[in-house]
């Protein structure tokens, strides 16, 4: 077990007056740690967080943000609410599963992206957006996104 | 003109950090609390401003901190819900990006009003830069002695953590957010008792949104009267409209409360992008029911917009012109709302989920008629029925699409396909 996990949970959860409390940013903790969260690393954070299983289980679970399966490399999130909805994000969608060669909710087979559809992201005044992991990309076109994919690629190849 | 309050600093570069922030004559207001303001004093003074929280509600914000119990004996709690998740809504993550100091300025502010010696902002999980930024700006206020122990030399201390929440909209309700940051399920609790009596770790808390604390530190600078003049008295003070969809200039926009919808959208926003007809608008992010083009002369305002059925919300203005397809709106609000129920409540889950398979095939062309009436009925089922105010405003909203666009809906039925797509 990763001493620098043990120690970063502790940090947190000094924070707070019970460790129940501590659960969340521990998953994000060990979310960075080992990209995903397998039932492996939920008993980890259970056991340094001294709560039972199922705390730390039903959180893994209940917030869309914690990933108890693989994601890609990179997480393409675009956002599907109105404001994006209205200027075409069903168009953006549509032209990432086709350059991606996947369908919406799917991880290319080399483990590169995951492409995902999103509630709104909060950027709307600059629609249609997607975050790549976490990152915004805004005022998108096909052409846009065609950029976007090759800079991520090439990012990888160096 | 109106003089920027909110977003004066928005525009200097580097803004976000204590040098520009102090230079600007931040935490000049915090002194000021701290050496001649009482706690009661500051509540008066909040209550004489007229303040309204900005989250949604619009809760005087100085009655709400005068419910905290006094015993000074208790613990109490302040949290800033900067989970701004309401779909059109984008104000709270342009003031922690460009301005965190002066969201944190009026949490210790509000801290120091309720007696409160911990405060947690939650901010939502996908707004990673507000969250690196008020993390940083948190460590600046501690070093500078803004926060930490004996705050300014007084005997006031205070803590103040981030939360990150994780993707669940449910979380700006705020006994969900109270839920989440005691490390549960967000699922909201049945009110009373209210989180001012009973809130985080069954202490007094309260709950104020991002944009309600930014203004604190104005109020305690310019005087109630200054902020009680700006808009309409009961509803006062300098409003952030979050403006998008068909509109030639979305942006975020810092005017007086009360002005009215048609000139944000026409004299402010530029009017509809294609340079054609407004359809409708939704005035307060997707929860507030859309209004048709002939009622844009509201003003935006707590009370205007409730007296049409609607509501100011979070200011997330929302422009449909006549090439968007209400049925396809109202489909997609209500996927949102089925997606983020939390699931505790039956009419809200499995109503909301009924409510989807209809609206999917009256957009396809392939609805009856019977369809609309029965979409009424579990509006009339799901709303006033459920723990929280998220069913509620599912089929507010949707009820609100049946009521001034029900012609759209009977061609989509009549044609047999959707006459937009």
């Amino acid at each position: 077990m990763a001493t620098g996990l043990r120690d970063k949970i502790e940090e947190v959860a000094g924070r707070y007056p019970n460790r129940r409390s501590a659960i969340m940013p521990a998953l994000y903790l060990a979310q960075a740690e080992h990209a995903q969260l397998s039932g492996e690393v939920l008993l980890e954070v259970a056991d340094i967080l001294d709560v039972p299983e199922i705390w730390v289980y039903e959180l893994a679970t209940f917030y869309d943000m914690f990933h108890t399966e693989p994601v890609g490399t990179f997480h393409i999130q675009v956002c599907t609410n109105i404001s994006c909805l209205l200027l075409e994000a069903e168009g953006i969608v549509a032209h990432l599963e086709s350059r991606l060669g996947i369908e919406r909710g799917d991880t290319t087979p080399d483990g590169l992206f995951t492409l995902s559809t999103a509630e709104c992201l909060g950027s709307c005044d600059t629609a249609p957006v997607m975050q790549v992991n976490y990152a915004f990309h805004e005022n998108l076109s096909e052409r846009r996104i065609d950029e976007i994919l090759e800079n991520l690629r090439g990012a990888v190849g160096e | 003109m109106f003089d920027k309050v909110l977003l004066k600093n928005a525009e200097i570069p580097n803004a976000h950090g204590i040098g520009a922030y102090e230079a600007a004559g931040g935490y000049r207001a915090l002194a000021t609390v701290l050496h001649e303001y009482s706690p009661d004093e500051l509540i008066q003074l909040v209550k004489d401003s007229n303040l309204r929280g900005r989250g949604g509600a619009g809760f005087p914000t100085g009655v709400k901190w005068g419910f905290v119990p006094k015993d000074p004996a208790l613990e109490k709690y302040l949290c800033c819900n900067a989970d701004e998740s309401e779909p059109g809504t984008f104000k709270d993550r342009v003031i922690m990006e460009k301005d965190p100091h002066q969201m944190i300025e009026g949490m210790v502010i509000g801290a120091y009003a309720i007696g409160a010696q911990k405060a947690y902002i939650y901010i939502r999980g996908e707004y990673v830069l507000s969250i690196e930024r008020t993390e940083a700006a948190l460590k600046e206020a501690y070093r500078k002695g803004y926060l930490g122990e004996r705050i300014l030399g007084t005997d006031f201390n205070l803590e103040m953590f981030v939360h990150c929440g994780a993707g669940a909209y449910i979380c700006g309700e705020e006994t969900a957010l109270l839920e989440s940051v005691e490390g549960r399920r967000a699922q909201p609790k049945l009110k009373p008792p209210f989180p001012v009596v009973e809130g985080l770790y069954g202490c007094p808390t309260v709950i104020n949104n991002v944009e309600t604390l930014a203004c604190l530190p104005h109020i305690v600078q310019r005087g109630a009267e200054w902020f009680r003049g700006i808009g309409p008295e009961r509803s006062p003070g300098p409003k952030l409209y979050c403006l998008s969809g068909h509109v030639r200039k979305p942006g975020l926009y810092e005017l007086p409360m009360g002005i009215s919808l048609r000139e944000l959208v026409e004299d402010h926003g530029g009017g509809p992008r294609s340079g054609g007809r407004i359809k409708a608008v939704i005035p307060g992010g997707v929860s507030a029911p859309m209004i048709p083009e002939s009622g844009l002369d509201v003003a935006m305002d707590f009370d205007s917009l409730a007296a049409i059925d609607t509501m100011l919300g979070s200011a997330g203005v929302i422009v449909l012109d006549e090439t968007a397809c209400v049925v396809r709106v109202a489909k997609r609000i209500t996927e949102f709302f089925n997606h983020e129920s939390c699931g505790k409540c039956t009419p809200c889950r499995e109503g909301l989920d009924w409510a989807v398979k209809i609206l999917r095939r009256l957009e396809d062309g392939r609805g009856k008629h019977e369809d609309l009436d029965q979409l009424e009925r579990l509006c009339g089922s799901i709303f006033g029925n459920s723990f929280c105010a998220l069913g509620d405003g599912a089929a507010w909203a949707l009820s609100a699409a049946l009521k001034h666009f029900r012609d759209e809906f009977v061609r989509h039925i009549e044609d047999g396909r959707c006459p937009f797509h």
